[in-house]
């Protein structure tokens, strides 16, 4: 390892909202000392794009008067979170790590915003992404890369790298993200913490900057599996807000936790297996042990289709990005770059604010829909994709959950694949099939790998088959090398 | 290439104009499509506005259910289809539409295949009747009004997400005079429907006309131009009537018509070139993922569509069926003319309420569609107990036409009932005896034409009624002298 380990110890969220909600520790004091934590290191790590202390503050002594007062402080009562830069926060400035936003203060929160803030966290700041999500290691921002905690030298995977980092630091036991092809799962592996990407349309999407909206899906981040169950249940549920938010409350998944997994049907996704690095493939093989050994029926099965996941998800994802950034041309936020006419200044302002990957997205994407490639690219991706979740409904017919690598390698170096994007796509290429089919898929910190590098496991489930997931999950973070994720302390679990 | 100038060519009734009209209505809803901002027309700029509106980052759209009920009762009131339909965006930047796409309905429209009947009962043919959002408004500040000369441009996004129906009618219209009656026809038919108010002047309708030449006789069609800006019947009537001598032009003189998009310039009464096919947008048309398929069920339907008043073809239908029982044969065109005017007027339902009363069909239209017309709102709040009674004054000879047309304007001005007015006006038809009395004096003043009259010879009887009436200062009733002449001479 390069760098230090600078990890540092943080109590569960579930611990210090109970011990906040007794009475036993204030709000402030948390806050206090998470905010101490971040401007002692974050500087080094660049978690943050923006840190809100001011507001933070203010919320946490809101906390505490309930507390004095006798009311109900919320279920999260004084836990500090971190949240993605691309959720907006009204009056905050949002800025999808684009220049193209710089300046943009959203009128409106998003709807998990305002759920978390109902359920008494206390949002401490926006965390650094991968310009507008697309990457997977947050080098794309124009900010300025985030570093793993793990290693300074290392990315911390991404886009959602800012958030993972910034609760493997310790700065947050809690942090949101969105994952439209991994964003969340990949980056928790890479930095030994819980990512869960929930069932399309269990969170809400409304206030969620698009970047491929039948694809996105915020989620959380968590330092464990009950955490991470406590967050879903607080963010998830129907928002009338969002038309593809499904007509169903939170998936009650903290109440399965400790139900074990006798007799869970699990299928190792052996396709995967080939080409991921040892250590990856050998912690699925040691975690498919573990849930065998806890009374699971576990079953190697053949998916071959998921492969080709990852080449339609890169014509549809940007196809549906294309027309998304459409709307950042200069005309009523964010930058504007004048010109002689109004082309002039939307393609200036389009030319300086978005960074090369982000054009270089918009343009395959404008490319694919455009008459006379539409069918040969859209139109075929689209049927890979019905061919991949009618493959997932196959297995699922055998099996309840599937497990698989949540990433090919461990961390990797910054710069090590920013000259050649395809090399960094595949980065993405076991996390990918899960978003096109719009099933819940969770990555659980399991074992150490190369470099003393955390290593996750995947579980993927079927639609709205959290339950099982969490149950599965559960036994593999029981199970798991203590050293591999972020260590916790305050009477964790 | 530019061939503006349009000279009026006496060949032009070689040709035949073939037109499709594009329909974009305002639905009359109480929120946006989209949103819940207020639809209504007419607020300070930029008052009406939210983030989905706008389409700020982050914002998603959530379909309006009232729009779709209207957007049905469309459907329903052209005879079209109603299906399961999908969104699609229509992609392209322009500074007054705040996502730079369009949402919209495409190869999946929840309105297809009807049609629209003129009063001439011509059938035109509707393609299909698509929900989709509005843009914002841009004014264009110095320069030509046009975006490309001015110095800068103000957008109102009031209008940004309004929910409208675009109705696309087939290639069926012959003509500027059957275009602006099938635009006529579609307003009454939207503002019926309760869809619509109908006020082109506040853009509420707005129409794009596709319009082609061919040569008389041919089946094939010419190339059309797209003829945009046409914001009364005025300036469609005057543009296609522009555009096809402008089409007729070029192709006598050897040239073709190139397929594109021309706006029309009210002021210079004349078309020009906005651009060409080949300019022509990639609008990069995929299914909306923010919106889920739009699959109405059978009960949903039925309850949206319920209460559909008549449309104006079944109304002008149903009086064509009282005029022809009376006089037992088909309705002639002058009737045909003021079953149209009636029905466009909303007085239909008095005229089919009096003759349920008695009245004769043919004088409760002809009243209907002349004198009542003159004041409609009136007319319309008329009791038609007392429409029958003074129409059967009239057609029992108790009142002349004139003297009923007199009656009925004062009724409508200040109401009351019949035979008191015409009793007020003088008009009570004068008693048996005293007109026997005049009957005596003008046989003797005029002997030699009442011998002609007993002879036989009937133009007579005219000259003989008009001198009664003379007599009696107008207050004999025609017909009534008439008849006692007749008696008379026995
Ligand atoms: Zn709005």
């Amino acid at each position: 390892m390069s760098g230090s380990a600078d990890v540092a110890p943080v109590a569960s969220a579930r611990a210090l909202a109970a011990r906040v909600r007794a009475g036993e520790l204030s709000a402030v004091e948390v806050l206090e000392s998470a905010l101490g934590e971040i401007e002692r290191r974050d500087g080094e790590l660049h978690c943050f794009n923006l840190v809100t202390a001011d507001r933070a503050r203010s919320a946490a002594a809101e906390i505490d008067r309930k507390v004095a007062a006798g009311e109900d402080p919320g279920p999260l009562a004084g836990v500090p979170v971190a949240l993605k830069d691309n959720l907006c926060t009204r009056d905050v400035p949002t800025t999808c790590s684009s220049r193209i936003l710089e300046g943009w203060k959203p009128p409106y929160d998003a709807t998990v915003v305002g759920r978390l803030a109902a359920a008494g966290a206390v949002s401490v700041g926006k965390t650094n992404l991968d310009e507008f999500a697309m990457g997977s290691s947050t080098e794309s921002s124009a900010f300025g890369p985030t570093r793993n905690p793990w290693d300074l030298g290392r990315v911390p995977g991404g886009s959602s790298g800012g958030s993972a980092a910034a609760v493997a630091a310790g700065f947050v036991p809690l942090a949101l993200g969105s994952d439209t092809g991994g964003s969340i799962r990949q980056p928790a592996a890479l930095c030994g913490v819980v990512g869960v990407k929930p069932t399309y349309g269990v969170v809400s999407r409304y206030g969620l900057v698009a970047f491929a909206s039948s694809l996105d899906q915020i989620g959380p981040f968590a330092t464990t599996v009950g955490d991470a169950a406590a967050l879903l249940e607080v963010i998830g549920g129907h928002d009338a807000m969002d038309s593809t938010s499904l007509a169903l409350s939170a998936p009650r998944c903290s109440e399965v936790l400790d139900d074990g997994v006798e007799g869970l049907r699990v299928g190792v996704i052996a396709d995967f297996l080939d080409d991921a690095s040892l250590d990856c493939a050998g912690a699925v093989r040691a975690a498919a042990e573990v849930l065998a050994a806890a009374g699971a029926k576990v079953e190697d099965v053949a998916i071959p289709e998921l492969l080709h996941g990852l080449s339609a998800y890169y014509l549809i994802a940007p196809a549906e990005a294309s027309s998304n950034l459409a709307r950042y041309d200069g005309v009523r936020f964010g930058l504007r770059v004048d010109g002689p006419d109004v082309e002039a200044m939307n393609a200036r302002t389009r030319a300086a604010g978005f960074g090369p990957e982000v054009k270089r997205r918009i343009m395959l994407g404008t490319y694919v829909l455009s008459a006379g490639y539409y069918d040969a690219y859209y139109g075929q991706a689209q049927r890979v994709r019905t061919l991949v979740a009618r493959a997932f409904a196959r297995a699922y017919g055998q099996f309840d959950v599937l497990l698989a690598p949540t990433t090919p390698s461990v961390a990797f170096p910054i710069g090590a694949k920013t000259a050649d994007p395809l090399e960094m796509y595949l980065a993405d290429l076991y996390t990918i099939p899960s978003n096109l089919a719009g099933h819940p898929a969770m990555s659980v910190p399991f074992a150490l790998g190369d470099s003393g590098l955390p290593v996750g496991v995947q579980v993927l489930a079927p639609a709205l088959g959290e339950r099982e997931m969490f149950r599965a999950a559960a036994v593999l973070e029981a199970g798991a090398a203590p050293e591999a994720r972020a260590p916790v302390t305050g009477g964790a679990r | 290439m530019s061939t503006d100038a349009a000279p009026r060519t006496s060949s032009r009734l070689d040709w035949e104009i073939v037109v499709g009209l594009e329909v974009h209505c305002e639905l009359a809803t109480v929120t946006k499509l989209f949103c819940g901002c207020a639809n209504r027309f007419g607020a300070e700029a930029n008052t009406q506005v939210c983030p989905v509106c706008l389409g700020l980052p982050g914002s998603l759209p959530v379909l309006n259910r009232r729009a779709v009920e209207l957007a049905m009762r469309i459907g329903r009131a052209l005879h079209c289809e109603i299906r399961p339909s999908t969104f699609h965006r229509k992609n392209y930047f322009y500074p007054d539409m705040p996502k730079d796409y369009q949402i919209s309905q495409y190869d999946e429209p929840i309105n297809v295949g009807g049609y629209l009947e003129l009063a001439s009962e011509r059938r035109i043919g509707i393609e299909r009747a698509h929900i989709e959002e509005d843009t914002g408004k841009t004014t264009h500040v110095g320069g030509g009004g046009r975006i490309h000369d001015a110095d800068h441009s103000l957008v109102d996004y009031n209008r940004a997400g309004v929910p409208l129906v675009e109705i696309v009618s087939r290639p069926d219209l012959r003509g500027a005079d059957e275009a602006r009656a099938y635009v006529a026809e579609l307003r009454s038919i939207l503002v019926a429907s309760g869809a619509s108010d109908g006020r082109m002047e506040e853009g509420s309708l707005r129409v794009d006309a596709n319009v082609s030449v061919r040569p008389m006789g041919s089946q094939e069609f010419g190339t059309r131009c797209e003829v945009k800006n046409l914001n009364s019947l005025r300036s469609l009537g005057r543009a296609i009537e522009h555009e096809a001598d402008r089409q007729v032009a070029l192709l006598e003189s050897g040239g073709r018509v190139v397929q594109e998009t021309r706006h029309w310039n009210e002021a210079e009464g004349r078309t020009s070139s906005m651009r060409s096919k080949e300019e022509a947008y990639d609008y990069r048309y995929f299914p909306e993922p923010d919106l889920v398929p739009l699959v109405p069920d059978e009960d949903f339907i039925a309850e949206a569509t319920a209460g559909l008043a008549l449309m104006p073809a079944a109304r002008r239908k149903r009086l064509a069926a009282l005029v022809a029982a009376a006089d037992g044969q088909p309705a002639a065109t002058s009737v045909t003319d003021q079953i149209a005017t009636v029905v466009d007027l909303g007085l239909d339902d008095l005229v089919v309420a009096a003759v349920g009363l008695g009245a004769d069909a043919r004088l409760a239209l002809a009243r209907s569609a002349n004198e009542a017309a003159q004041s409609p709102e009136r007319a319309r709040e008329l009791d038609a107990s007392v429409f029958a009674d003074l129409l059967g004054l009239e057609s029992t000879g108790k009142l002349s036409a004139t003297q009923a047309k007199t009656v009925l304007a004062e009724l409508l001005e200040h109401g009351g009932e019949p035979e008191e007015v015409a009793r007020r006006l003088g008009y009570e038809a004068l008693s048996e005896d005293a007109l026997s009395g005049v009957l005596d004096e003008v046989i003797a003043a005029n002997r030699g034409a009442w011998e002609r009259y007993v002879g036989g010879d009937e133009k007579v009887a005219q000259l003989l009624v008009g001198q009664v009436m003379k007599a009696t200062k107008g207050r004999a009733n025609g017909k009534a002298v008439a008849a006692a002449l007749a008696e008379r001479r026995g």
